[in-house]
Order: structure tokens, then C-alpha cells, then sequence
């Protein structure tokens, strides 16, 4: 157990490693510097500017040496520059040349500074992340019962009518992305297009959630991402449940004479949750796309709209920092779907 | 001229009739799912002549009334798409005249079922589709806006105004609105009202299909290409080929899709030309796999072999050329009249098919370790059959009912995508009428109109519904042999 | 036995329902159970016989339905019952067991839950008298370390143990009616006989009453009091053992029985005899009795005319025949000789073993990788040939072996030490790609799965096809398709399967397809691999005997792998017998099947269940399981279940692997036990003599 674990992580640090160098490589391509000078520097510098600009600031060093001082296993530049002014990457605003640390990168706590923020990274990321993490909460809170309940009652009578009925919603459901219930709910309950009383019930935009989340300002967005992910998982769970179901081991039991409702719950869930709990561990990913277009479509400001805008500005550090949070958040969330799989399923663990 | 209501003159009595079905409908609809919870199991009653009768009591009872009560709503609902076709123009209202637009869509709809159900023993599992009322729905809905699409992009039927005129005065005016005396148009009002640039939002519904129609089947199936000429080797010889195939596979899965459109689909990317890089390597997987998969099969007789690959492989590398070869990009070498068509959204496309391939290479892996164990793989084997022919010709043709199934989901899935890409104005103009683009200009002002955004909205949920319940027939019935 | 019976079907119907139309699978069937009374239930697949005992358990499926008759259990009607009156009854009052024995227990749940279950919910017991109780079942069905036993998760016992874990789950409240679904097919030979054994020692002990549902005549003969014998969802006759094994009174009980091999007879005298014709589908069964277009008896507008009634055979306790003609048919009149043929000397060798070794390297731990390296012995030092038109037989059970054997000699593995000859060439380490096309045609294979032999998504005649372009046989289409039409003949086929689907053919059909196949491009060795195992029984005879005369036309040798020691006596010339990978027992088939045997040949040949009353067999039952592949034990491969260990002074068996002794001309053993024990050993199979 304790060697899976450890090549599990092995494999996810060399994922992590792959997908970081990607995406710095994507931003640090040629076009995007020059974006990233001239919105930084002047708007209308000459190609020459451009260029001793970003050789001045350390861009045009060679990709993997850029990386390297990134990551914080090759020492941070220190150079002189076209206009006489000597920077290094690990010295702040301020700071003497020679005071400053020889190494800084993400092993280092280092995180780089935003250009669109004007702020350490590492804290806009905690900051949003913390709200991020809230709504996730909610929605996982919301989708996860909802769906099993949901998936189990479909899957316990295949064809029945409970059954038919639970697998339309959760077709609907999975056919609606964010920004579609996005908008038909907001349409529906928090403008007065389609309510004849006087108060709306809920409020179209998160921002006032941030600090103060309440069921009206908090149900929409959450409920928006919920639904999304819930078909999924609810036609997880019923195909899982029907199959279950259909197992000979189910027949065994009811012949033992066990009632029906102890057959569910004794003899079928364990075995049906376990697929389902994979792909719920799965969604992780896909929470991260809708908590983006959520975050945006309800202007709540936190790790999907913070994404959004270093990716539309270019804000390479935290564009960098978004993305191995991001992609961390994946990884973890497979090697904790990979353990617990591997403990739910006794067949597995043992042998 | 005065602006329509929704359902006209002749909603005025029919309305009430319809509220008050539709409520009931939906109450027995309710009723029932609640007394089948605590109903005990279907107890089915064997008659004599051999059918089987359905149960009785209060359950059955609201069931009867519920069948009863759906029928009702449904030939209320054919009331207002057929009475528009006679009555006179603005008596039915939006909805009417909306109807009468669809006219061309309603005629090919019922030309299609009528043959299909007719020839439906003899069209192999399109035809068995025919069995199921799910994927009887789910192949309507789908179908209905092939063909708005269709009219819409080769005929230019069903739009009643450029999707692009912007006509003054009419800047977020609500559905029914007339426009101006003098303004070019096939009906004197915007059916669904004028979005924030005073544009048709009617016409852009309908004309934003077709840009959906044309890219997402067709990004599936070079995602599908990509996918099984990939996964079948992974999953039938395993090993390192299989560990580092599913390595990067995973690598790509990794990465949050939005996260992964914000860096690839902007300008400066396209700038550098790797999205035509990238096409031209994700464009060779069909050459490829039309080159094995003829060569491994004719490789005993080289005259035939010769004589069916070369006119294929010229023409899918003629294909090829033209796709991955642009005007103003880093790949531009063929002469113009060799270059049949340019993609101005190749990196949308590019992306699309990257986003989805992995997924398909899984599913394909997964299938191809299943299947590889069977004894005419075996027998194959023994006969000495090359990997490939085994690969393409004994285990894909016996794989293709899971593939199919999913190929219909990720239309579904891969519209979803071009829907986020427009919503977050990633790779397409601003005027582009697609779904995701509209919304996207609707939301803006969500709060206070409501109609621009909520058509494209609807429009996209229903293409991918159909497309997941055409899906979900088609597994129905595909498990049934 | 007067008493009121135990279960009494009257006139039972029970139909399934399709949205398209109903399909009745037991039509008029009725059969009593006696208290303490064992009823086999006999019959090929589909006719039935699983749903009666569905049926019995109410429990059908949502599209099963009863549609006539009665089902009477302790004199109370079933059908009449309401679900909790049925939950009460199942479990306690009738327990089932099934053919998957993995199946059927939960995989999640520790198997002393699963049986703790039984009692509590029937009898309220407490946790812990219902653990003493499941204690006390579990020693009973000898199962070793029952305390661990009920500790671990089904998939930590090996299938025999599995399938003694379901009979102690349905004996533990102590039933009064078991009945057992074909609950030994999923099992190996020497395992099942155990089984059975328990099964009958049970009933015995516990007073149960048994309904057993079997395919196998031989089994059934083992452990029941009475027989019924179905056929296409019609009881066709009934009566004890003696009486239907003995006087059979319907023509489909006498085909049934002339399409199994018996030691009685070898095949010249009494050549098995196939039942022409195919099983009716459910829904076009024909008119009047539906055995009559297969049958030899058949009297057009008397057999077709209507309902055919069971009537009893006068002079017989309880006996039944569902046929009008049964009192004219001369039971006793002898087979109508085929044409005996001439068996053709074997020729030249053609295919030699020298000291055959392949090991496999294994993970010790699939899932979590890395770890030590196993080395599995899949074979160990095989050494033999083969001679033309010689059929060789390789006996054994799961794991002995025999499969791997047939990958490297096809190819698909090399081997890894030692040579294989075919015409003094070596191809042992040629894997099939660098074979040369005419050495891949030459050796050819037949599968076990006919479900599985065939391409489901391409037809029958470009399978064919195929293979005929591979061998590069034929110039063009034309004459591949002629040599196509040819091969359907020679497996006769009609020339009109070419274009069908391997859907729309018979297991028996796809089977002959198999074989075309094989023969595509005149292949001189074919290795069948448990060719017919998965067939029904009057099936496997037509395909046996196919199988046999394309061997004669064509002088092939035919390495034929079983583990059906039958079928085996009845076709080969020769017999190895494999275990763990060791050749434990090689010689001509007479050899073999008379002593001095190996240990392992004794107890196989005990444990194979004949359908013949005059024959006595002797009792050997072997302790526990075949061991693991991956973890053999020491000295003698076959020493932890043998019977004979004792005989050899030393611990001998437990140290050293026994060497290769020659006992006759072409008879070899590996075996420690002195010659005068060898020649102490009695023969397991004596026929009465009559």
C-alpha cells in the first residue's frame, strides 16, 4: 500500500512538473512577452524596446533556465541590463541586489508578483481560494447526497417509473452546462421576467457573498454548478445501482428472504457506490470549469474569476500560480479517488 | 404595425385551455411519483390471450389519466404549430409565426420518420432507434436542428433578417416588436425581440446553428481518429507504448479545459503558429487510419491494395493539405487553387479535438483490453494476422456500439465546449452568432432584458438533450441484441 | 415414504413476456419431491429446467409469469402467497444454490455476515448464537479453518471453497427443500466430485429433500433417487433412477443417452450416435410433440397432431413418458451398425517435444507493482510426440498447464527453454510472426468458446475467407469463395451460412465454422482446445464425430485438450495427463485408463461422473484444491492431495519431484511409489457384468 502510494505520488510530482513547463512555456511565448512589454512598458515601443526590455528583465533567457530559476533550482538572474540598471529576479522593489536571496522560486515559497493585482501571488491565490473553497463546499454539500439519492432510488427498480423519471431529470440535467441554468435560472428567479409577486426571491449576482453568503445571494451560483455535476453522477450511481442490482449475489440475498429495502441497503449500496465515488472524486476537475464560468457569469470574485483575469491580461506569475493550484487540485483529488477506491472495494485490498 | 403577442389572437381562448391541462398534467405527474415510491413492485397480470395487463388502484388510475392528460397537451401543442400554416400571418402569434418559419424543418422531420419507421427492419440499429421513444426524441430534437442549420447555411430560409443588419430603435426591444417601415426583412416584425446591437436575435438563434452543426460532429470525429488510432495500440500491445500513451493522455485530462482554452485560443498563440502545428498533427490521424486499415487488410493481394489506397489516401491527403494549409499562417506552401478551403477558426477546432481526444483514447484502451482476450483474437493470432489487422478489423468493428453511443454524447459534450469558448470570447468574433457568443452578449445585461440571452440558452440546451437521449436510445437498443 | 411430498408441481406453465410476444418456457410440467427425496432435473440448455426452480422460488423477474398450474410446498400453494409469507419460506424453508459460486456471494460483505444473516432473519437469533451456528455449518461442509474462514471476503477462497460456503449458507437454517442449479459446472473435476460428495452426505444428514438441476446425466445418476428428464420446456419422462436409466420409455431419454460416451462400450461397437436437428427456439416449437422432427420414431399426423399428455408406464413405480408410441417402440432393438470404420495406422512423427519448459515472470503484486518477481512454471520439462493422424489427448484440470502448452506450440508464446519439432524443424522459439506462412497453416487451433471463436461483427464466409487469403490459397476471389463453399461442406454446413452473421448460428454451427476455419489451409496438427466442453450434450456428439472424420480424410494429427475423461477414452490413441505443468501420466489410451495408474489419473478417473448403472466405480475423493500456479508445492506437484503419500517411506514426496519411470512400451509415470504398489492398484471403473 505504502509503494502505491509512493509511485502514485511519483507519477503526479512528474505530472505536475509537465503540466507547470507547459504552461510556462505557453505564456512565455514570444508573442505574449511582447504583449506582456508593451502593456507593462509603452504601448508604442519599437521592436528594439521591446527586445532590451525583456532582455533586461531576464525573458530572454533560454526557456529551461527561466523555468529552473521558476521553480527554484537554478539561481535567480541577476543582470545588468541595456540601461545600466542592474535587476535580479529574487530582489523586491527596493531592495539592494546584494541582499537579495540567490534562489527564489515556487520551492521557496516564492511565488512572483502579479502585474495586474500589484500583489504578492501567493496571496490573491489564498485569498481566493478561500472563497472558491467556500463555494465549492456548498456545492459539493448540495450535489453529493442529492445525487446518490438521486442515482439509488433510480437504480434500485430498473424501468420502473421512479426510475424513468429520475433518469429524465438526470439527462436534463447533464445536457444544461453553467452558463445555460446559469442564465435560464437567474432569468427565472431573480428578475421580474417571469414572477408576477413583488420581492425576488434571489439575487442574479454573488459578489455580496464573498463576505456575507446567504441563501439568497449563495442558492443560484451553487445550485447552478450543482445540477451540472449531479446528472453525472446520478447516472453514475443508477447504472452502478442497476447493475448491482442484477448481480447474482442480490438474487442469493432475496432468496435468503431478505426484505427488499435491507437487500438496498445492506447487500447493494456498498457495492454500488463504489464506481460512483471514483467519478464524484473525478468531477474535481470539472467543478474547477464551472466554478470558473459561475464565478464570472455571477461576479463572484474568487479562483475562476481571478483565473480569468490573469489569462485575459497575461499576468504570467499568476497565471502560473492559478494553473499548479489548479492542476494540483486534480492530481490530489486522483490519487485520493485511486486510495479510497482501492479501501472501498475489499477485492482489491487484500490481495 | 402592431407588435405581436405571443400566441395572438387565438391564444386568447386557447390559453386558458392549455394552463389548465398542463397543470393537471403536471399534478398527476406528481401524484404518481410519489405513490410509486411507496408502491409496492409492478405487479403484471397475465390475461389469457397472453398480454399482460398493467396494475390497477389509485396508481394505475393517475396513471390512465396521466397518458390521457399528455395526449391532450401534445395536440394542444400541434394546435399552435399547425394554425398558423392556415390561418392568416399574426393570428397565432410569436409562436405561430415562429412555427410557420420552421415549415421547411417540420416537412424534412416528417419525410425522415415516415421513411425511417417504414424501412426502420432494415436500417440495422439507426433503424431499431425506431423502438425506443427516448431515442425517437433525442434523434427529432437532433435532427430538427440539422436541418434548421441545413436551411438556414445552403438556402437561407428560416431567418427572417440578416443576422448581422443592426436597425435603429430597436437596440433591446422585447419579442414582437415591429420594425421600421423600409427595413429589409421577410416579416415585419424581430420575432424574439432585438438584442443590445438592435440585431435579429431570432435569426441569430437559428443562423448560430449552423456554425455548431458544421464544427462539432465534425471536430468528434477527428477527436474519434485521433482517439482510436492511438488507443487500440496502447491497449493491445500494453506496455511502455501503453504507459507512456496513457501517460500524456492523462497529462492533458489533468489540465482544467478552461485553463487550457485561456492559453491556447488567443491571438498571440495563433500568432506563433502552434494551433496550425497542432492541426497538422491531429489532421494525419485519419490518413493514418484509413492507410492501415486498408493496407492491413488488402496487404495479401498488392494489385487491389494499390488500386483502392492510393485514389483514398490522395484524396484524404488533398483533404489534409487544404485543412492544415492557411493564408497568413506559418503553414502556407500549396497554391491557392489547391487549397480548397480555409478554417478561420482553426484554432477553436484544434482545441476542441485536443480537449476531447484523450477521452476517446481511454474509452478505446479500455475497450481494446477487453476485447483482446477473445478467442477470435486468438484465432486471429494463430492464423498469424498482422497486429493492425487484428486491431482495426477484428476487435474496432466489435467495439463500435459503446463508441457510437459515446460518439453522440461528445457531440453533445464538444457543442458544450464551443458554447464556453463563445462565452468567454475565446477565439471568435464578437458578431459570430454562435450560441456560446450570444449568451455570452445577453448575460451583460441579464438583470434587466431577459430575452437575448435566454433563446440561444434554450436553443443549446436542447441540441445536446437530444443528443444525450439519442445516446441514451441508441445504448438502450444496442444492449438489447 | 408416505407422507405428504414436500414440493408437488401440478401442470405448471410459466411464460416470459416480450413487448413482441410471449414466450413460454415450461409448458405442463409436474414432478413431486418426497421428504428426504432427491429429483434431478435433466435436460440441454434451454429447456427450462432453471426456470421450474425459479419458478418454485416465485421468482421470476419482472417479465415471468406463471400462467397455469400449481406449485404446492408442504401442501400450501406458492403462487398464492404474499411477499412476506414467501420471504418467510425462502432461506429458511427452500434454499437455492447456484452454478457461480463467486457470484452468488457478496463481494463486500465477510462471509461469516452473509451466513449469520440466514438465522437471524428467519429465527431472531442473537448475533452470537448465529455465529456459533454458522461456526458449526462451516465445519460441517469441511471446510479447514472455519474460524478464518468467516473472517475473509469471498474472493480469498478458491471456487471450491466458494461453492462450499453457498451449500453451508443454504443449510444453515436447516431447510427442508434445497435445490441446487447445475452447482458444480463452474468447478474442476476432482473438486466437484467433493463436492458432490458433500452435497450427498448433507442431504443425508440434514434430512433435506433436493431438487438437482444438471446437464449432466452421470451426476444426476450420483446423487438422486428419481429423474426427470426435459426437453424444450416439456418434462418428457420421469421415474426413478433405475427404471428411466435402465427402461427408458421416450426416444429423446434413448438419443440423449447413445450421444454420450460410456466406458461400456469403445467406439466401434457402440459409436456415439448425434441427435440430427436443432434445439426449437422457444417460439417455433412445432406442432404436437416437440421432439418430433428430430426424432427416429416420428410418425407424421399422429406426432403432429396435438397435445401430447404424459401417461405412465405400466408395471413401473412412478414412471411417465410424454409419447404416444411408446408401447410400440422395441426398446431393446440393438443400433443400427453404422459403417464401422477402420481405424488408419499412425504415420510418420511429426511434431516432437524435447524437455518443453515455460516459465512466465510475474509481479507478486499485480496492482501495486513492483515487489518481487514470481516465476510461474507453466510447463516443466514436456516431453513427447506426436504421429500422423494420431489423436493425442491432454487431460487435466485448471492450471495443470495444458493452455500454455498450446499458445507456445501455436506460437503466440516462445518458449523458454527446450525445442519443439514439427518435421525435425525447430519452431519452439519462433514466435508466429517470423513463422513462414506454411507452418502457421500447418498448425491450427480450435476453441473452446463457441461464443467467442467467431468475429461477431463479420460473416461466416469472409471469416473463412480471410484465413483462405492469409494461407495464401486461391489467385483470386473466385477461387477462394469456391474453396470457402467447399470447407462449409466438408464441416457440413449449408452453402447459404456463408453470408450469415455468427449471430444467427448455433453454438454447435459457429463450433463447425471454427473448424473450417482451422482446416482453411490443410492444417496437418490441430490442437483442439476443450472443442465441445461448452456444447450440449447431443451437440458435442456431432461435432466429435466431425471432428474425427476430417482427421481420418486428412491424416492430421489431432492434439486433443480435455478435461472430460470420456470423451477423451472414447476418440484418442493416445493420453497425457498434466498437473501443475508436470506430464504426471503418458500412454496409449489403454494404457492410461487401466492400472497401474498415476494417483492423479486414479482420482480423475473416479471422479467423472458415468451415466451407466452397470458400472461401479471406486470412491475417490481428493482433499482441497488445486494449488496456485504461482505457488506449487515442493517435491511431487500432486502431494498435497494425494491418497497414496503414505505408501512412500521418507517423506519422499514432500522433497523431490518424482523422476520419469517407463512402466510398459510408451507408458510413463511420474510417481515415487514402488512397483509393487503401482501393481497393487485396482482398476476405478468395473462394468457389471449383465
Amino acid at each position: 500500500m505504502g509503494l502505491f502510494i509512493l509511485r502514485r505520488l511519483g507519477v503526479m510530482i512528474l505530472t505536475a512538473l509537465c503540466l507547470t513547463f507547459i504552461v510556462f512555456w505557453l505564456t512565455n511565448l514570444g508573442p505574449n512577452l511582447e504583449k506582456l512589454a508593451k502593456t507593462q512598458g509603452n504601448a508604442r515601443m519599437s521592436d528594439e524596446a521591446v527586445v532590451s526590455w525583456l532582455e533586461n528583465r531576464g525573458y530572454s533567457q533560454p526557456l529551461p533556465v527561466k523555468y529552473g530559476q521558476w521553480l527554484g533550482v537554478l539561481p535567480g538572474y541577476v543582470i545588468e541590463g541595456t540601461d545600466r540598471e542592474t535587476r535580479a529576479r529574487c530582489a523586491t522593489p527596493g531592495q539592494p541586489i546584494e541582499e537579495a536571496s540567490s534562489f527564489c522560486g515556487i520551492l521557496q515559497g516564492d511565488w512572483g508578483f502579479s502585474t495586474v493585482f500589484k500583489d504578492e501571488v501567493s496571496s490573491i491565490v489564498a485569498t481566493r481560494l478561500g472563497l472558491t473553497g467556500k463555494l465549492m463546499l456548498a456545492v459539493m454539500l448540495v450535489m453529493v447526497p442529492g445525487a446518490l439519492i438521486i442515482g439509488v432510488l433510480a437504480g434500485m427498480r430498473e424501468g420502473s417509473r421512479t426510475d424513468r423519471s429520475l433518469s429524465t431529470v438526470s439527462i436534463i440535467t447533464t445536457a444544461t452546462p453553467e452558463y445555460v441554468s446559469g442564465v435560464i435560472l437567474i432569468a427565472a428567479l431573480a428578475t421580474k421576467a417571469f414572477i408576477e409577486w413583488d420581492t425576488i426571491p434571489f439575487k442574479g449576482t454573488a459578489t455580496a457573498a464573498m463576505d456575507d453568503a446567504n441563501f439568497e445571494n449563495f442558492f443560484l451560483p451553487v445550485i447552478t454548478i450543482a445540477l451540472y455535476g449531479m446528472g453525472y453522477i446520478a447516472r453514475m450511481t443508477r447504472a452502478s445501482m442497476t447493475e448491482v442490482m442484477t448481480a447474482q449475489y442480490i438474487r442469493t440475498a432475496r432468496l435468503k428472504g431478505v426484505s427488499f429495502p435491507k437487500i438496498v441497503l445492506k447487500h447493494a449500496l456498498r457495492n454500488a457506490l463504489i464506481a460512483p465515488f471514483t467519478v464524484i472524486m473525478l468531477q474535481f476537475p470539472w467543478l474547477l470549469n464551472g466554478v470558473v464560468i459561475v464565478e464570472t457569469l455571477f461576479n463572484y470574485k474568487g479562483f475562476g474569476w481571478v483565473l480569468v483575469q490573469a489569462a485575459g491580461n497575461n499576468d504570467i506569475e499568476l497565471l502560473l500560480g492559478v494553473s499548479i493550484v489548479s492542476v494540483f487540485v486534480v492530481l490530489i483529488t486522483q490519487l485520493i479517488s485511486d486510495i479510497g477506491y482501492v479501501f472501498l472495494n475489499p477485492r482489491i485490498r487484500i490481495s | 404595425m402592431e407588435p405581436l403577442t405571443w400566441t395572438g389572437a387565438v391564444g386568447a381562448f386557447l390559453n386558458p385551455i392549455f394552463a389548465i391541462i398542463v397543470g393537471l398534467f403536471v399534478i398527476a405527474l406528481i401524484v404518481q411519483l410519489v405513490l410509486g415510491l411507496f408502491a409496492p413492485a409492478m405487479t403484471l397480470q397475465a390475461n389469457p390471450d397472453g398480454t399482460l395487463a398493467g396494475r390497477g388502484g389509485a396508481l394505475g388510475a393517475t396513471e390512465t389519466a396521466g397518458k390521457y392528460l399528455f395526449l391532450a397537451v401534445i395536440a394542444l401543442i400541434l394546435v399552435y404549430v399547425i394554425a398558423p400554416l392556415i390561418l392568416p400571418y399574426g393570428m397565432v402569434g410569436i409562436i405561430g409565426e415562429m412555427s410557420q418559419r420552421f415549415l421547411p424543418v417540420w416537412i424534412a422531420l416528417i419525410v425522415t420518420f415516415t421513411l425511417s419507421i417504414i424501412y426502420r427492419r432494415k436500417l440495422g440499429l439507426y433503424g431499431k432507434l425506431f423502438d425506443s421513444t427516448v431515442g425517437m426524441i433525442g434523434f427529432g430534437i437532433v435532427m430538427f436542428w440539422v436541418f434548421t442549420a441545413v436551411f438556414v447555411g445552403l438556402f437561407d430560409w428560416i431567418a427572417t433578417h440578416d443576422y448581422l443588419t443592426q436597425v435603429s430603435g430597436l437596440k433591446n426591444k422585447t419579442p414582437g416588436v415591429p420594425v421600421p417601415e423600409g427595413t429589409v426583412g421577410d416579416i415585419p416584425h424581430y420575432l424574439l425581440g432585438g438584442d443590445n446591437l438592435a440585431r435579429d436575435i431570432f435569426s441569430r438563434v437559428v443562423s448560430g446553428s449552423t456554425f455548431v452543426i458544421a464544427i462539432a460532429p465534425l471536430a468528434t470525429i477527428f477527436a474519434f481518429m485521433v482517439g482510436i488510432t492511438l488507443g487500440l495500440p496502447a491497449g493491445y500491445y500494453g506496455g511502455l507504448l501503453d504507459t507512456v500513451l496513457s501517460f500524456l493522455a492523462n497529462l492533458i485530462l489533468a489540465f482544467p479545459v478552461i485553463l487550457l482554452f485561456y492559453l491556447l485560443v488567443t491571438p498571440e498563440i495563433v500568432q506563433t503558429g502552434i494551433p496550425s502545428y497542432m492541426a497538422a498533427f491531429l489532421f494525419v490521424f485519419p490518413l493514418v487510419f484509413f492507410g492501415v486499415l486498408l493496407n492491413s487488410r488488402y496487404y495479401t493481394q498488392p494489385a487491389k491494395r494499390t488500386a483502392i489506397l492510393v485514389p483514398v489516401l490522395g484524396i484524404l491527403g488533398w483533404l489534409y493539405l487544404s485543412i492544415i494549409n492557411q493564408k497568413g499562417t506559418v503553414i502556407d506552401f500549396l497554391p491557392a487553387w489547391m487549397d480548397l478551403f480555409d478554417i478561420t477558426i482553426l484554432v477553436v477546432f484544434v482545441s476542441v479535438v485536443f480537449v476531447n481526444a484523450p477521452t476517446v483514447f481511454r474509452i478505446v484502451r479500455g475497450l481494446t483490453l477487453d476485447l483482446r482476450t477473445r478467442d477470435y483474437v486468438a484465432a486471429a493470432q494463430t492464423r498469424g494476422e498482422g497486429a493492425w489487422y487484428i486491431m482495426l478489423w477484428e476487435i474496432l468493428p466489435n467495439a463500435r456500439g459503446p463508441l457510437i453511443v459515446d460518439f453522440c454524447l461528445r457531440i453533445g459534450y464538444t457543442t458544450i465546449l464551443l458554447g464556453t469558448l463563445g462565452f468567454f470570447g475565446l477565439g471568435l468574433s464578437s458578431e459570430s452568432p454562435d450560441w456560446g457568443s450570444t449568451i455570452n452578449e445577453g448575460r451583460k445585461l441579464l438583470l434587466i432584458f431577459v430575452h437575448p440571452a435566454l433563446p440561444p440558452a434554450v436553443a443549446l440546451l436542447s441540441l445536446v438533450l437530444g443528443l444525450n437521449l439519442l445516446a441514451d436510445g441508441l445504448r438502450e437498443e444496442s444492449l438489447k441484441d | 415414504m408416505t407422507d405428504q411430498p414436500i414440493l408437488e408441481i401440478d401442470k405448471l406453465s410459466i411464460s416470459f413476456f416480450t413487448r413482441l410476444r410471449e414466450i413460454p418456457a415450461v409448458m405442463d410440467f409436474s414432478a413431486t419431491v418426497m421428504p428426504g427425496e432427491a429429483l434431478g432435473l435433466v435436460g440441454e440448455s434451454g429447456c427450462g429446467k432453471s426456470t421450474v426452480a425459479l419458478g418454485v422460488m416465485q421468482d421470476l423477474g419482472v417479465n415471468g409469469r406463471i400462467v397455469g398450474g400449481s406449485i404446492k410446498f408442504k401442501g400450501r400453494d406458492l403462487c398464492a402467497m404474499t411477499p412476506e409469507e414467501l420471504r418467510d419460506i425462502r432461506g429458511s424453508e427452500i434454499a437455492m444454490i447456484y452454478q457461480e459460486p463467486m457470484a452468488s456471494l457478496n463481494p463486500a460483505m465477510k462471509i461469516g455476515k452473509q451466513l449469520m444473516e440466514v438465522p437471524m432473519i428467519h429465527e431472531g437469533v442473537s448475533e452470537k448464537e448465529a455465529y456459533a451456528r454458522a461456526l458449526e455449518v462451516v465445519t460441517d461442509v469441511k471446510l479447514p479453518d472455519p474460524e478464518r474462514m468467516l473472517k475473509s471476503y469471498p474472493h480469498q477462497l478458491s471456487g471450491g471453497q466458494q461453492q462450499r460456503i453457498v451449500i453451508a449458507m443454504a443449510l444453515m437454517s436447516k431447510p427442508s427443500l434445497l435445490i441446487l442449479d447445475e452447482p458444480t459446472t463452474a468447478l474442476d473435476v476432482t473438486v466437484e466430485a467433493a463436492v458432490v460428495e458433500l452435497v450427498k452426505d448433507l442431504g443425508k444428514k440434514y434430512g433435506t429433500s433436493m431438487l438437482f438441476i444438471s446437464h449432466n446425466l452421470g451426476l444426476v445418476l450420483e446423487t438422486c433417487d428419481r429423474i426427470c428428464v426435459m426437453y424444450s420446456g416439456e418434462a418428457v419422462e420421469r421415474g426413478s433412477i433405475e427404471d428411466v436409466f435402465d427402461e427408458m420409455q421416450h426416444p429423446y431419454t434413448q438419443a440423449l443417452f447413445r450421444s454420450i460416451p460410456l466406458p461400456g462400450a469403445d467406439k466401434n461397437a457402440r459409436p456415439l450416435v448425434a441427435i440430427p436437428g436443432n434445439f426449437p427456439l422457444p417460439h417455433e416449437r412445432p406442432d404436437g410433440c416437440n421432439f418430433g422432427p428430430r426424432c427416429d420414431y416420428f410418425e407424421a399426423g399422429r406426432c403432429d397432431a396435438g397435445f401430447i399428455p404424459m401417461e405412465p408406464v405400466p408395471g413401473n413405480d412412478r414412471h411417465q413418458s410424454r409419447c404416444l408410441k411408446f408401447q410400440e417402440i422395441d426398446w431393446n432393438a440393438p443400433l443400427q451398425a453404422s459403417e464401422t470404420t477402420e481405424k488408419p495406422e499412425p504415420g510418420p512423427v511429426v511434431l516432437k517435444m524435447d524437455n518443453l519448459k515455460k516459465y512466465y515472470e510475474v509481479a507478486a503484486n499485480a496492482l501495486f507493482g513492483g515487489g518481487d518477481k514470481k516465476v510461474v512454471k507453466a510447463n516443466e520439462t514436456l516431453s513427447f510426440e506426436a504421429r500422423e493422424s494420431e489423436t493425442l489427448a491432454i487431460v487435466g484440470e485448471s492450471g495443470c498447464g495444458k493452455s500454455t502448452f498450446a499458445k507456445v506450440l501455436m506460437g503466440l508464446e516462445t518458449a523458454t527453454e527446450g525445442q519443439i519439432l514439427l518435421d525435425n524443424q525447430s519452431i519452439g522459439d519462433t514466435a508466429i510472426e517470423s513463422r513462414d506462412t506454411k507452418t502457421v497453416a500447418d498448425i491450427q487451433m480450435v476453441f473452446q468458446n463457441p461464443f467467442d471463436t467467431l468475429n461477431p461483427s463479420m460473416t461466416v464466409g469472409r471469416q473463412i475467407m480471410r484465413a483462405l487469403e492469409i494461407f495464401g490459397v486461391g489467385v483470386n476471389d473466385t477461387e477462394r469463395r469456391d474453396r470457402m463453399l467447399q470447407l462449409l461442406d466438408l464441416v457440413k454446413l449449408p452453402r447459404a451460412f456463408a453470408d450469415r452473421m455468427p449471430r444467427q448460428l448455433s453454438g454447435g454451427q459457429k463450433q463447425r465454422v471454427g473448424i473450417a476455419r482451422a482446416f482453411a489451409g490443410d492444417a496437418r496438427i490441430v490442437v483442439a482446445d476443450e472443442p465441445v466442453s461448452a456444447l450440449d450434450v447431443s451437440v458435442q456428439a456431432a461435432v466429435t464425430d466431425l471432428l474425427m472424420e476430417i482427421q481420418r480424410e486428412h491424416k492430421t494429427t489431432l492434439l486433443f485438450i480435455s478435461h472430460d475423461l470420456s470423451i477423451v477414452r472414447y476418440l484418442s490413441d493416445r493420453v497425457m495427463v498434466m498437473y501443475l505443468g508436470h506430464v504426471v501420466e503418458l500412454g496409449s489410451t489403454d494404457q492410461v485408463f487401466s492400472p497401474p495408474y498415476h494417483p492423479y489419473t486414479e482420482a480423475l478417473l473416479s471422479a467423472v461422473p458415468i451415466a451407466d448403472t452397470s458400472v461401479k466405480k471406486k470412491h475417490i475423493v481428493l482433499e482441497g484444491d488445486i494449488p496456485s500456479a504461482m505457488n506449487p508445492p515442493s517435491g511431487c506437484p500432486f502431494q498435497t492431495r494425494c491418497g497414496w503419500k503414505s505408501k512412500v517411506a521418507g517423506g519422499l514426496c514432500e522433497k523431490e519431484v518424482p523422476p520419469v519411470r517407463m512402466l510398459a512400451e510408451g507408458h510413463q509415470i511420474k510417481c515415487h511409489l514402488s512397483d509393487a504398489d503401482l501393481s497393487d492398484m485396482e482398476p476405478v471403473i468395473q462394468i457389471a457384468a449383465e
